[in-house]
């Protein structure tokens, strides 16, 4: 045992496991819990799960009552089909957009290659919440879209384009674009033009080649870039709340109020619990493509 | 020439959407109007205002000691966790901690918060511990999620790099202690360094974590900047985004010329 403490493995592997377990999986666990407690009114707001009462009893406070109430309103069903559905579209849209970014940046000279990442990084370092503010300012009524639009000539009265469900897709895309670009990119450099010639050569039409030998080879960056955007998109929040109006609730927005505004920490557990449930597939898929990533590399 | 037109239209178009809403920002900063849309004439009043503001000014300072903090000790971690999982097989319960050092990676940030924000409760109410909400808790809820982002950083950079000069290290009598510190550490150095920045920024940028974990005395700068734009605009918030521009940029330019100038002696 001692000589297994003067070990630097032992360390390397006990530190950040300990850490991870303590304020990580715990945590999780802790919600967990109390997702099936039962609430009453005090701080913390539910009851222990197991209570010792007067005449010396164990008292079993177990409830799926909570679980039962969010799947049974539809309110809550809703948001989280509108969060899917935020998020479903927003990876799509970054895909498309940033695929032929991260392909063009990938397939440019070093010298080249080195300013256009640098100028695709500075956007990703600058403040999350600033570039989501900056779209508040811009979609304005008075603001500098609504007044192009108007001396342009297109519309006569500004549009309402701020407070609604596209001003939130378009947020989210600006803001998350980075993500699906970065992955991608690392994916794209690493490969061989050449295989794009022999393709060529061997008498391949253009779209072919692409569909047939660059999208598969790229297939992993695809699935993380796509992953890193979808499972943290159905919980966001801020960009709703800065963007989006009262048109669309977002699973994130509801997890908010129900621990802040109506105090239920059992609620919000249990609706924090579902969201794992749901999205513990998508994580499953980028652990595995992430995985195969770098087994490939090894 | 149709498919060189081509690329620099889609990268015009694609970086000028990545750009546009910045510059606009920076532009409406000079802005002497209060409010923020009616431009009124150029001025640096709002950086004045800016400067003058102890609110803002106190959480910046905040911000940095917390992303500072966090930045040094989730490397160190995500160095340690990173290499178990590029070097050593013999883990116990592997999978596990596997599942445990991504997660984090995607876990959407408003269940991270909240589980951490119960989690320090229950500890409070079963061991009297943490005392109180604040620095102290902010800073180990983003030590946490940092550390998973180092890990991958290191990870990556590991699976990269041959084993085998490792291996020669040791097959020249070299001891496993000293191939780590004399070998391996110098190789991954600049992913340290970059899992150190990114480390950095990941506290300095988050609202959702710390809105859940903070306490008295421990307003980040985003909680400051979310609780000012949340219902309006912000003329100082306006001039806050410029000078983090600036600050971004000059490093990015440094860093730029610094490789450019290293790629032209090669």
């Amino acid at each position: 045992m001692l000589s297994k403490l003067k070990n630097y493995k032992f360390w390397f592997v006990f530190t950040p496991y300990f850490w991870l377990v303590a304020f990580f999986f715990i945590p999780l666990a802790i919600i967990l819990k109390i997702s099936f407690s039962v609430s009453e009114w005090g701080m913390p707001p539910y009851k222990d799960i197991l209570e010792i009462n007067n005449s010396g009893d164990f008292i079993l406070n177990i409830t799926s009552g909570n679980y039962a109430f969010i799947f049974s309103d539809f309110f809550y069903l809703k948001s989280y089909l509108n969060s899917l559905s935020l998020a479903f579209t927003s990876t799509l849209i970054c895909l498309i957009i940033g695929y032929p970014i991260a392909f063009y940046v990938a397939k440019s000279k070093p010298k080249i290659r080195n300013l256009l990442l640098i100028l695709l990084i500075i956007p990703f370092w600058t403040s999350f919440l600033l570039r989501v503010y900056a779209w508040k300012v811009l979609l304005q009524g008075n603001g500098i879209l609504n007044l192009m639009l108007i001396k342009l000539g297109f519309i006569s009265e500004p549009l309402s384009l701020l407070y609604n469900h596209y001003a939130v897709i378009l947020g989210v895309v600006y803001t998350y674009l980075p993500f699906m670009i970065l992955p991608l990119y690392g994916y794209l450099v690493k490969f061989d033009l050449r295989l794009i010639d022999a393709a060529n050569d061997l008498g391949s039409r253009k779209i072919n080649t692409f569909f047939k030998v660059i999208l598969p080879l790229s297939l992993p960056g695809i699935i993380a870039g796509c992953m890193l955007v979808f499972i943290p998109v159905v919980g966001e929040f801020v960009i709703p709340e800065l963007l989006g109006g009262s048109d669309k609730l977002y699973f994130g927005k509801i997890i908010w109020d129900e621990f802040f505004v109506n105090r239920d920490w059992p609620v919000a557990s249990a609706l924090a619990m579902s969201g794992i449930l749901f999205l513990i597939v998508p994580i499953v898929i980028f652990q595995m493509s992430y995985s195969k990533y770098n087994f490939k590399n090894e | 020439m149709n498919k060189s037109f081509l690329k620099y239209t889609l990268l015009g178009i694609g970086f000028s959407f990545l750009y546009f809403p910045i510059f606009a920002l920076i532009i409406y900063s000079f802005n002497e109007s209060k409010r923020v849309m009616v431009w009124k004439g150029f001025s640096l009043k709002w950086y004045g205002e800016l400067f003058k503001n102890e609110q803002i000014l106190e959480s910046f300072y905040i911000s940095l000691k917390i992303a500072s903090m966090s930045a040094t000790f989730a490397t160190i971690l995500g160095v340690m966790a990173g290499y178990s999982l590029a070097r050593i097989s013999k883990i116990p319960f592997r999978p596990f901690f596997i599942f445990i050092s991504t997660a984090p990676l995607v876990m959407p940030e408003i269940i991270l918060g909240l589980s951490l924000l119960l989690f320090f409760i229950s500890s409070n109410n079963l061991f009297g511990l943490p005392s109180s909400k604040g620095q102290l808790t902010v800073l180990i809820s983003h030590m946490t999620f940092s550390v998973a982002f180092v890990a991958v950083i290191i990870q990556a950079r590991l699976f990269g790099f041959n084993k085998s000069i490792e291996e020669a290290a040791q097959d020249l009598g070299a001891v496993p202690n000293s191939v780590i510190w004399k070998v391996t550490l110098p190789v991954i150095l600049p992913s340290i360094i970059s899992g150190w920045l990114l480390a950095f920024t990941l506290s300095l940028d988050d609202l959702v974590v710390a809105s859940f974990t903070t306490g008295p005395g421990a307003n980040t700068l985003p909680i400051v900047v979310f609780s000012k734009v949340r219902l309006g605009l912000s003329p100082e918030v306006n001039a806050l985004s410029a000078v983090i521009m600036l600050v971004i940029v000059s490093i990015a330019v440094g860093y730029y010329i610094k490789i450019r100038n290293k790629s032209d002696v090669n």
